[in-house]
């Protein structure tokens, strides 16, 4: 099947999106500022640092954790971070026995408040058929090999509820503080598709899958 | 509804196609269709159920080919239709319009 998620898109859609954003300034129904600003806060403000905030807190604060596990929504607010496609969040911790993976079959459901804009795998269909079918396979793409005892858990993201996994903190990172605990913390990790960085391995090999 | 959108399982797939350092938008429009359905959005006219069957209730060749923003282009285009805001004939004049100036 022709399928381009992704890519150079037909130069006619461009034109396409001009014609509309012309006749909505036109009839009043946006205002071309307000764009820019939607634009500015999805590029620039929200994304995966949000959650690796939330993550770090909770790798440092056992009493937050407890909180961001029994209500993420309100714990994640905590930190600042609320607003539309997070209203309804639920964290997943990782553990040496049990390994969260995040997907949206149907569509491309994704924690905006602390991840942002989800990337294009997340929205294509090799992802999103076959993560609920094969996540061993599907993990060894994205470099992620996990010990055959591991149980694997798939969450099928919904409009309403959107899921956050809790990496596993690695070895090797007592005595960090907050904010370096959050560089350890990769987009990938938070999605279950990647592990969250050993303190000192190389950042840029790591981000390669991200 | 079951519809060429409902993937989990599916056969027929190769591997995640995993692009290096992936920028947020790979085009300029991508950038401003976010934006405009984010702002309509906004509105409250329609919820996040309406736009995702706007966006999936269509032919299934018509999903599978479009990239994931012009799927949220056609499902805009419909809702602002259905709610009497913008006809397709007007967007199909302006472009003409616009195709005109860039000349």
């Amino acid at each position: 099947m022709a399928r381009h998620d992704h890519g150079a898109p037909p130069s006619d859609t461009a034109l396409r999106v001009k014609a509309l954003e012309s006749l909505l300034i036109e009839k009043g129904l946006v205002d071309p500022a307000a764009l820019d600003a939607l634009i500015d806060t999805y590029e620039n403000k929200v994304g995966p640092r949000n959650g690796a905030a939330v993550v770090a807190r909770a790798w440092s604060d056992p009493a937050y954790k407890a909180r961001l596990m029994d209500d993420a929504t309100a714990a994640i607010a905590e930190l600042g971070f609320t607003g539309r496609q997070g209203e309804h969040m639920v964290a997943v911790e990782n553990t040496p026995r049990v390994h969260n993976v995040v997907v949206c079959t149907l569509c491309s459901c994704y924690p905006w408040t602390v991840l942002g804009l989800p990337p294009v795998w997340y929205k294509a269909s090799p992802y999103r058929a076959r993560v609920v079918k094969e996540p061993r396979e599907v993990l060894a793409e994205f470099g992620v090999t996990l010990p055959e005892e591991v149980e694997m858990r798939v969450w099928d993201s919904t409009a309403e509820i959107r899921y956050l996994v809790l990496p596993q903190r690695p070895a090797g990172s007592d005595g960090l503080d907050e904010a370096e605990l959050a560089e350890l913390v990769t987009r990938n990790s938070m999605i279950g598709t990647g592990l969250a960085l050993i303190p000192g391995a190389a950042r840029a090999k790591t981000e390669a899958a991200e | 509804m079951n519809g060429a959108h409902d993937m989990g399982g599916m056969p027929g797939d190769g591997p995640v196609e995993i692009e290096q350092n992936a920028p947020l938008f790979h085009a300029a429009w991508e950038r401003r269709a976010m934006a405009l359905t984010v702002a309509m959005g906004a509105h409250g006219l329609w919820n996040v159920d309406m736009s995702r069957y706007a966006r999936e209730n269509r032919d299934p060749l018509g999903y599978l080919e479009d990239s994931y923003y012009e799927r949220w282009l056609y499902g805009l285009e419909v809702l602002l239709e259905e709610n009497g805001l913008v006809t397709r004939e007007e967007i199909a004049a302006r472009e003409t319009e616009l195709s005109r100036e860039d000349v």
